[in-house]
């Protein structure tokens, strides 16, 4: 690496990193306890940040990478001490810029994996802007944002998602801020993965979590969490166990929009709107629903999808959409790569020699 | 203009001239200032340049905010500023005049656009009379030319319109200062082919223009004379004309390679920094990655995401988009990561004048974050220097692992002068190595030496930590709220900064190592003070000159070269920064001069402040 000047004539000290298969998987055999640190989880009993942090553990063998390739970035909020609790690598930065450090870590940094961890004040308030332009960069991180509907580190007061007239310490009278919806944002700031889960379905969490760690480009995870402190049962209505069947709507791709206990009620498109209709009534069949389609081009049916929620609507969890197109760290080295084809490896003479020159002697 | 010889009827020989250009934004004074030089570069003289441009791009054609103006200054000596006031001022329109004529000593020669006096131009420069014929500019020898018709004159059968022909007279004009300096056409004529080779007309009428002008030197009777300025004796090299921007990012290019580290650059634009991105984003082929954001912390964000990842990671801006950056710094502070800050200071406050110089970011990034939080400042004083601090800086930040502000401003990134190119042989070897032992790694384990915590970076085996903005247990990194531990890491922090003095070169003396008046600067006032200084000791006054290109820590014999003389003047372009920092280190009296117009000192006026201050002190 180093000339006998002590210069060195390679940019990059970076080895070529293994890439994401589950051969991969095989040959670095890690177990979930593995991506266990040694310090002390200090969030509150009952909080849904232990389930995320669980699942989070749980699926990381599954990627292939070696722990030393995975980076888990945080901002400021409960959600940001999870990387103290991963035995990765760990970044626990400031409020709302996790994306922009990720960014720069990636593009600096290809061969690593970069997990995005925040919180619904963290990404969409202070950090908005951020998680907009590494969305629309398709930035290849797994942005997962825990979302409460309330800001618990500071104790309790309305963040961006909390609902319409929802009394807070801060909002005594009820906020008066209309909540922003985090799917659709992310949807249009053009991220290539889409998805949500819920803190407490703990296999379906896994499930959202592997997809969104093996896509290729940006992902924005939505993961509906409990504060049960300063938001107790935000969630409740329609996560609950005995309810949920009936509340929300789980998607895959490829399969018609069905949901209910009974397996009977679905999602038609009735001019520009969905509707829930009931299979067999009024001579509705499964031919008449939606069918889930996460690779299309266009995202208006996944628009759809993340502004449907309850009660109007069973709330849609799953991936809404997954495209693929190049990530941002691609696209830059591709540039670097076709320069230099193009005219070679840079000469530090002759750009020092650049321009006009004139000796004296 | 000081005449050395008297040469022949027709040509004088002289040491040094100063030419100001300056017409609308539209008239390409910009573009006209930067071919006199080139020429002037290559032809062998010192030079040294100052442009002064609005922030609007177009302002209203020949409206008085609308003026752009060069000045250049070339010498057959060394020089150091682009001097004073000009010799020779060139007026496109009647707002140029209005804004640049009280600058021109009396005397000097101004060179009118004739053809630009209309009434609605007068208007539009607030004249109620026309000065060409009121005798308002009876103290100047005023040369009065109709650039604009023997311009298009000369462009007869070309195919353009009449306004695009008006926009080759500022070629026009060039081609009359070639003459009149006894300057070659060739660089121009070169360039003029390489800019425009695709448009053969476009190319054929600024060609013309040029020898129109060139020409009418020649064959009026106008102008008596013409003028000889020699080539400077420069010491031995291979030189090119630079400026302050484009010799910052040839510098980070180079440390880069010094470092053996990739270059990662996160910016936001922003007058008068942008140019740095622009030159940096050219360098794909040394893999310089730079990333264009979303605005100034995101900059910052990822040059520091970056860092982490290990490669020498830089973020620049101006005094604006510093105080959105600062959050950020305080974090690399916290975390011990290198990282370059970049400021490129202009005047403020707020938006201020963002084309206008101003050095007054000093307490800024001395001070500017919360809490307690240390950070080595270094600033060049010269465009050239630029690449010098910028591998300085590079060097801090690797080895002591810590952000570090590098602060240019507008005068030094827009400003040019010749540049004597370096060798990459005798530049120093400022790689660092990361840590790999697993056995020995601890994340805060500091370097006896300098302080300085490992730098491990993903993708190191055994090595996997948590690093972030909570206060960290000395050692292990873990986040801690132990008081001792908080007192004690700020003590670190401190102490690894302070221990840079001894680091660094010594503050060096021009002039008396001992002496009535000493007077300090740092960054582009150097010109000024340094041209004042050498005056002042031709004169015989007991005067030295000390610059300053770390501003924290200071040199480490900064007090004792200080206390060298009876009196400290320190002139700067903010209402008095490093004297504050000077007196509050040192308990030293130094004595602030401090002018903030937007634009660089004048030698005199630093020349009088000295003498005003040595007169005090006979008198005591």
């Amino acid at each position: 690496m180093t000339d006998a000047n002590g210069h060195g004539a390679d940019t990059t000290t970076i080895a070529p990193q293994p890439a994401l298969s589950p051969e991969n998987a095989q040959v670095i055999q890690l177990t979930r306890k593995d991506f266990v640190s040694d310090q002390e989880v200090r969030w509150c009993p009952g909080c849904g940040d232990y389930s995320i942090l669980a699942q989070t553990q749980k699926v990381m063998p599954d990627f292939g990478y070696a722990r030393e390739n995975i980076v888990f970035i945080s901002g400021i909020g409960c959600s940001g001490r999870l990387p103290y609790y991963m035995n990765t690598y760990g970044f626990h930065t400031i409020h709302g810029r996790a994306p922009t450090l990720a960014t720069g870590l990636k593009a600096a940094r290809p061969d690593l994996m970069v997990w995005v961890i925040t919180g619904d004040g963290d990404a969409l308030s202070i950090g908005g802007n951020h998680v907009i332009h590494s969305m629309r960069r398709n930035v290849d991180i797994n942005l997962v944002m825990f979302n409460n509907r309330i800001y618990g580190l500071t104790k309790g007061q309305a963040s961006p998602t909390s609902e319409f007239g929802k009394k807070t310490k801060s909002t005594p009278l009820g906020s008066v801020d209309t909540p922003i919806i985090p799917l659709t944002i992310a949807l249009a700031a053009e991220a290539s993965f889409v998805a949500r889960s819920v803190d407490t379905h703990t296999e379906h969490l896994q499930n959202t979590l592997e997809r969104a760690g093996r896509h290729r480009g940006s992902s924005f995870v939505e993961v509906l969490q409990n504060c049960n402190i300063f938001n107790d049962g935000a969630w409740r209505d329609f996560t609950e166990r005995d309810v949920r069947e009936d509340r929300m709507l789980i998607l895959e791709h490829g399969k018609p929009m069905i949901f209910g206990k009974d397996r009977d009620k679905g999602i038609r498109l009735q001019g520009l709107h969905p509707e829930v209709v009931t299979i067999g009534e009024n001579g509705i069949t499964e031919t008449d629903l939606l069918v889930h389609d996460e690779h299309a081009e266009e995202p208006y049916l996944a628009l759809m999808l993340s502004r449907m929620f309850w009660p109007a609507f069973p709330v849609p969890v799953g991936v809404l959409r997954s495209v693929d197109r190049p990530t941002h760290d691609r696209l830059i080295d591709d540039q670097i790569a076709s320069a230099i084809a193009r005219s070679g490896a840079g000469d530090l003479e002759g750009v020092l020699n650049g321009g006009e020159t004139w000796t004296v002697e | 203009m000081t005449a050395t010889t008297e040469l022949e009827p027709d040509v004088q020989e002289l040491e040094r001239v100063t030419i100001r250009f300056a017409g609308d934004s539209g008239d390409g004074m910009q573009l006209t200032g930067t071919q006199f030089t080139r020429t002037a570069a290559v032809f062998g003289n010192d030079i040294s340049t100052l442009p002064d441009f609005p922030a609007e791009i177009r302002a209203p054609a020949g409206s008085l905010p609308g003026v752009s103006g060069f000045q250049i200054s070339f010498s057959s000596s060394e020089i150091h500023t682009p001097g004073d006031q000009p010799d020779v001022l060139v007026t496109m329109n009647p707002a140029a005049l209005k804004t640049n004529i009280g600058d021109l000593p009396a005397g000097g020669a101004l060179i009118v656009n004739k053809d630009a006096f209309t009434q609605q131009n007068l208007n539009k420069a607030a004249y109620a009379s026309n000065p060409l014929t009121d005798g308002s500019l009876k103290a100047y020898t005023v040369f009065e030319v109709p650039i604009s018709t023997l311009n298009e004159r000369s462009l007869d059968g070309l195919d353009m319109t009449s306004k695009q022909k008006d926009l080759t007279k500022n070629f026009f004009a060039l081609g009359l200062m070639f003459w009149l300096y006894e300057r070659s056409m060739d660089p121009t004529m070169q360039w003029i082919d390489s800019k425009f080779g695709a448009r053969p007309v476009v190319a054929e009428a600024n060609k013309r223009a040029l020898k129109a002008g060139y020409a009418f030197g020649e064959t009026t009777e106008a102008f008596h004379t013409h003028y000889r300025v020699r080539p400077a004796k420069l010491p031995p090299g291979v030189y090119r004309n630079i400026t302050g921007n484009e010799a910052t990012a040839l510098g980070f290019l180079v440390a880069s390679r010094l470092a053996d580290r990739q270059l990662f650059y996160g910016s936001y634009p922003i007058t008068p920094a942008s140019d740095i991105l622009h030159q940096l984003s050219g360098y794909k082929t040394f893999g310089v990655k730079t990333f264009q954001a979303e605005d100034e912390i995101a900059a910052i964000g990822a040059a520091i995401g970056a860092s982490y990842g290990g490669a020498l990671a830089l973020t620049a801006s101006s005094g604006p988009g510093i105080a959105l950056k600062t959050e950020a710094m305080g974090l690399a502070v916290m975390v011990e990561l290198p990282l370059v800050v970049i400021d490129v200071q202009r005047a403020g406050p707020s938006t201020g004048m963002p084309t206008k110089n101003e050095q007054a970011d000093l307490l800024q990034v001395m001070f500017g974050r919360n809490s307690d939080s240390p950070l080595p400042i270094v600033a060049p004083a010269t465009p050239g220097e630029c690449f010098d601090l910028a591998i300085e800086a590079c060097r801090l930040a690797l080895k002591y692992m810590t952000p570090v502000v590098y602060l240019s401003d507008a005068f030094l990134a827009t400003g040019s002068e010749p540049w004597k190119i370096p060798s990459y042989a005798d530049l120093p070897d400022i790689s660092v190595t990361n840590a790999t032992d697993p056995a020995t790694f601890r994340p805060y384990l500091r370097d006896e030496a300098t302080l300085a915590r490992p730098w491990a970076v993903p993708g190191t085996p055994g090595l996997e930590h948590r690093i972030g903005g909570l206060e960290k247990a000395d050692i292990t990194g873990n986040v801690s709220y132990d008081p001792d531990n908080h007192h004690r890491m700020q003590l670190y922090r401190q102490a690894k900064v302070a221990g840079i003095a001894n680091d660094i070169t010594p503050l060096e003396v021009f002039g008396p190592d001992r002496g009535e008046l000493l007077v300090v600067g740092w960054g582009s006032t150097y010109g000024a003070i340094r041209s004042a200084v050498e005056l002042l000791q031709a004169a015989g006054e007991s005067v030295a000159h000390a610059h300053l290109r770390h501003l924290n820590p200071f040199p480490a014999n900064t007090e004792s070269v200080l206390r060298n003389y009876r009196r400290v003047l320190i002139p700067e372009v903010n209402l008095g920064q490093l004297s504050m920092l000077i007196r509050a280190k040192y308990l030293i009296d130094a004595v602030g001069y401090d002018k903030v117009r937007g634009k660089p000192f004048r030698i005199a006026e630093i020349v009088d402040e000295a003498r005003r201050l040595l007169a005090e002190q006979d008198s005591r």
